[in-house]
């Protein structure tokens, strides 16, 4: 494929442009989440996958992605151009992002031919909603001594066990679930890493079934799921039977940006450390703005510099020379670094309320209508899922600074 | 309000000079060298220096009309970065500075006199500070005051330096009801008007200046019509450079403290593989990207709008990320951190010394909040400075 030209891309910026000014969604009259584990209501649901199929139909999501499966058949610097002007109209969130960032691409690079046309249209269009089934009650951090068990029967697999803190799982029609196969002894009884299977599980399989957990912000958004002698058809493997484990482990490398290929779009919103700037204008401390106060102003001016210094290190990742020492760790720490920032800025937007801080979601005197405090508790989805931010750090020493391994059999 | 922060970007340039600048202070500077000499009074290798000035490295911001290579203070950074990295002492940046408020504030016939001489390689130190130990460079005590022959000085500085050593000093002084330069020359300065200080890094030499009855001639006088803003220019530049000496600095104190927690081997286990120290140093190499990023976004942005805010937040970030990443270098040596002989404490020693340097963090944000919240705020290099009473 060729290099797009600047003028090509300067117009297909200015077309981008164009359109999300036109239909980016304003004041929609109820909160929109910040990330894709934030989608707690039907109301908010339906509103994000409408507006991810309005952006997959006009050309912005997939844009780089096959033309036979549905993509756009474009150079990726289209779609990274798209993704540039999302964020400038601060668009909402992409709600599939399980399918667009990680499962899609996925299949891009491994799957098979009928993975491909069976399920990348799906994905982008946010038709088929997909979520992910790796945590298990008793597994964790410590991912590769998860328990549920495929067992082959001729055409099929059968699961059992149970999958927990599963994103979207009331809403999914696929999962990308990590299950154990090794029934047979002989399959490396002594590394737990071996006979695990990567499978495309249809989620309406007689035998699944979902139970919603309530969240800290008290609502709903994942699920338990169960599986009870559930058939799955065997072509939904990925990779070869045995080598589940380096397939999630590829996987989790599209989830922390430490490969590429996923559609575009947001999927989490940076924190905005300028929305706190104005929150500190109006409330008040000692009969005067917040932002007058000299300890206050000392600590936003040090988020403003965290955020946007690591912002700096996104740009900085494509130019070569400011890149070269640890090219894969600018992109791997991002995880760690945004949610961590989400977390600490908006537990400051709370104190800065002062005693306001105290009423929450629904309470019709809350600033923002409870924003604040809702950003906070459920900043720790993303501090916690997808690899806790102590993983994260296991994960940025062993393989960025090459440190050595915990003793401890931490999982990835 | 929606603030637009300062980008980032390297030009061919930059990566030049980051290329040979890496070379060249590997070979000069590996660290047995620095620490022999520790102990030399001159502090720094008179042959380097001259290769240095060989390589035309004092003339990169020098306009081509005065000698130089006519590039900024952006090229500059890789190099003083990559001196901090290797800890390579000497007066190079405060001759990099000294040229560039020569080439800012001072006349046609000045600028044609001292800058060739500083592509050519001549040392230059900044006699900036003064007892109050201010880091308000416009807060100044010392004066020249007019005679028959030209101006005779006042007052004392402090911290210059390198003084002993330099061919000029450049001395921040008040003449006339202004804020002024005047420049010094090494050899008119009787040796017991210097007087070698203690400091806290020992890989540089510092002296206190008494300018007690010196006499200048009228054309070593730099007082131009741009007046205070020539020392806001100098006050960024110097924030600019002393914050790619600590991002080098930073990276050499995470590399030390990575290869002993490899090689360290306590309960059987390189202490390295331990989260409690694991950890803290993913956030010391965190804090150091981030403090890199932030530097080379003021490096291109300098001379542009952005200017004053992205050099303030790289000195913030600098600062904080060179004094955890040097603060747990001790730490994790364990006993060993506490001795003279590890190289933690020379990083350590080296951090503080330059946290001390034109503003610290708290300083900086303090600038920072003003320019990023409020209103009315000198957008440009304190434009609405008062005069001075």
């Amino acid at each position: 494929m060729t290099k797009p030209t600047k003028q090509e891309l300067a117009e297909f910026s200015a077309e981008a442009d164009a359109w999300f000014s036109e239909h980016t969604p304003r004041d929609v009259g109820f909160m929109l989440p910040l990330t894709f584990m934030e989608v707690g209501t039907d109301q908010q649901f339906d509103f994000l996958r409408n507006w991810q199929r309005k952006q997959y139909e006009a050309g912005y999501l997939g844009a780089h992605w096959p033309k036979e499966y549905g993509g756009g058949g474009l150079h990726p610097k289209f779609q990274a151009e798209a993704t540039k002007v999302m964020h400038k109209h601060n668009v909402p969130i992409t709600l599939n992002a399980i399918g667009t960032n990680w499962a899609g691409p996925l299949l891009l690079d491994i799957g098979s031919e009928a993975h491909k046309k069976k399920y990348i249209k799906g994905i982008l269009s946010a038709e088929d909603i997909w979520c992910q089934g790796f945590s298990e009650p008793d597994n964790g951090s410590d991912l590769g001594g998860l328990k549920l068990r495929a067992e082959r029967d001729g055409n099929h697999y059968v699961l059992n066990g149970s999958k927990i803190w599963t994103t979207l799982g009331a809403h999914a029609k696929y999962m990308i679930l990590l299950a154990r196969s090794a029934s047979k002894p002989d399959h490396a009884p002594k590394n737990k890493y071996a006979g695990m299977n990567f499978i495309l599980t249809p989620m309406d399989t007689p035998g699944i079934s979902t139970r919603k957990i309530k969240k800290i912000t008290g609502e709903h958004g994942f699920t338990q799921t169960f599986f009870e002698n559930a058939r799955i058809p065997a072509d939904g493997l990925v990779g070869a039977e045995g080598q589940g484990w380096r397939v999630a482990m590829q996987l989790l490398e599209y989830e922390r940006g430490a490969r590429t290929g996923q559609a575009g779009g947001i999927i989490m919103q940076t924190p905005d450390a300028f929305a706190v700037v104005d929150l500190a204008r109006s409330a008040m401390r000692g009969g005067k703005p917040a932002i007058d106060d000299p300890v206050l102003r000392d600590r936003l001016v040090d988020f403003i510099i965290e955020i946007h210094a690591q912002n700096l290190n996104q740009s900085r990742a494509k130019i070569p020379g400011l890149n070269s020492e640890h090219p894969a760790g600018l992109m791997l720490m991002n995880k760690l670094v945004f949610s961590e920032q989400a977390r600490e800025i908006s537990q400051f937007a709370m104190t800065l309320l002062g005693e306001n801080s105290a009423w929450y979601v629904d309470e019709a005197n809350a600033a923002d209508g409870g924003l604040w405090a809702r950003s906070y508790l459920n900043a720790f989805s993303a501090t916690i899922g997808g690899g806790t931010s102590e993983i994260q750090h296991n994960i940025l020493a062993e393989h960025v600074l090459g440190l050595p391994k915990d003793n401890m059999k931490s999982g990835a | 309000m929606k603030h637009k922060l300062a980008d980032i970007g390297l030009s061919e340039m930059q990566a030049e000079m980051a290329d040979l600048a890496a070379r060249f202070c590997t070979e000069k500077s590996p660290i047995e060298k620095v620490r022999a000499l520790l102990d030399s009074a001159q502090g720094y290798s008179e042959s380097v220096w001259s290769e240095i000035a060989a390589l035309g490295l004092t003339g990169i911001a020098v306009p081509s009309e005065f000698g130089g290579s006519g590039l900024g203070l952006g090229e500059v950074v890789p190099v003083v970065e990559q001196m901090g990295h290797t800890v390579l002492a000497g007066p190079y940046m405060d001759t990099i500075l000294a040229a560039n408020a020569i080439n800012t504030a001072a006349s046609n016939r000045q600028k044609q006199n001292w800058l060739p001489q500083i592509c050519a390689g001549r040392t230059w130190a900044l006699a900036l500070s003064e007892p109050h130990g201010d880091w308000d460079l416009l807060n100044i005590t010392a004066e020249a005051i007019p005679s028959t022959s030209g101006f005779v000085l006042s007052g004392e500085k402090r911290l210059v330096c390198f003084a002993d050593t330099a061919d000029f000093i450049l001395v921040s002084v008040r003449c006339n009801g202004s804020h002024a330069f005047v420049i010094l020359e090494r050899n008119d300065i009787p040796n017991n008007a210097l007087r070698r200080e203690n400091i806290i890094d020992e890989t540089t030499r510092s002296y206190s200046l008494n300018l007690e009855g010196l006499t200048i001639s009228a054309d070593a006088l730099i007082q131009s019509d741009i007046g205070y803003r020539a020392f806001n220019d100098l006050h960024l530049s110097a924030n600019l450079l002393n914050s790619a000496l600590m991002v080098g600095g930073t990276k050499a104190a995470l590399d030390l403290t990575i290869g002993y927690a490899n090689t360290r081997t306590q309960f059987g286990r390189p202490i390295g593989a331990y989260q409690a120290v694991k950890h803290p140093l993913v956030d010391a190499w965190i804090g150091y990207e981030k403090a890199r990023a932030l530097l080379y976004s003021a490096a291109h942005n300098y001379n542009k709008e952005q200017a004053e805010t992205a050099v303030r937040m790289a000195r913030v970030k600098a600062e904080t990320a060179f004094a955890f990443a040097t603060d747990r270098a001790v730490q994790f040596h364990g006993a060993t951190g506490f001795s003279y002989d590890c190289d933690a404490g020379l990083y350590r020693r080296r951090a503080l010394y330059c946290a001390s340097k034109y503003g610290d963090a708290m300083f900086q944000k303090r600038k920072l909040a003003a320019l990023l919240f409020d209103e009315h705020a000198p957008k440009n290099k304190g434009e609405h400075r008062p005069a001075l009473s």
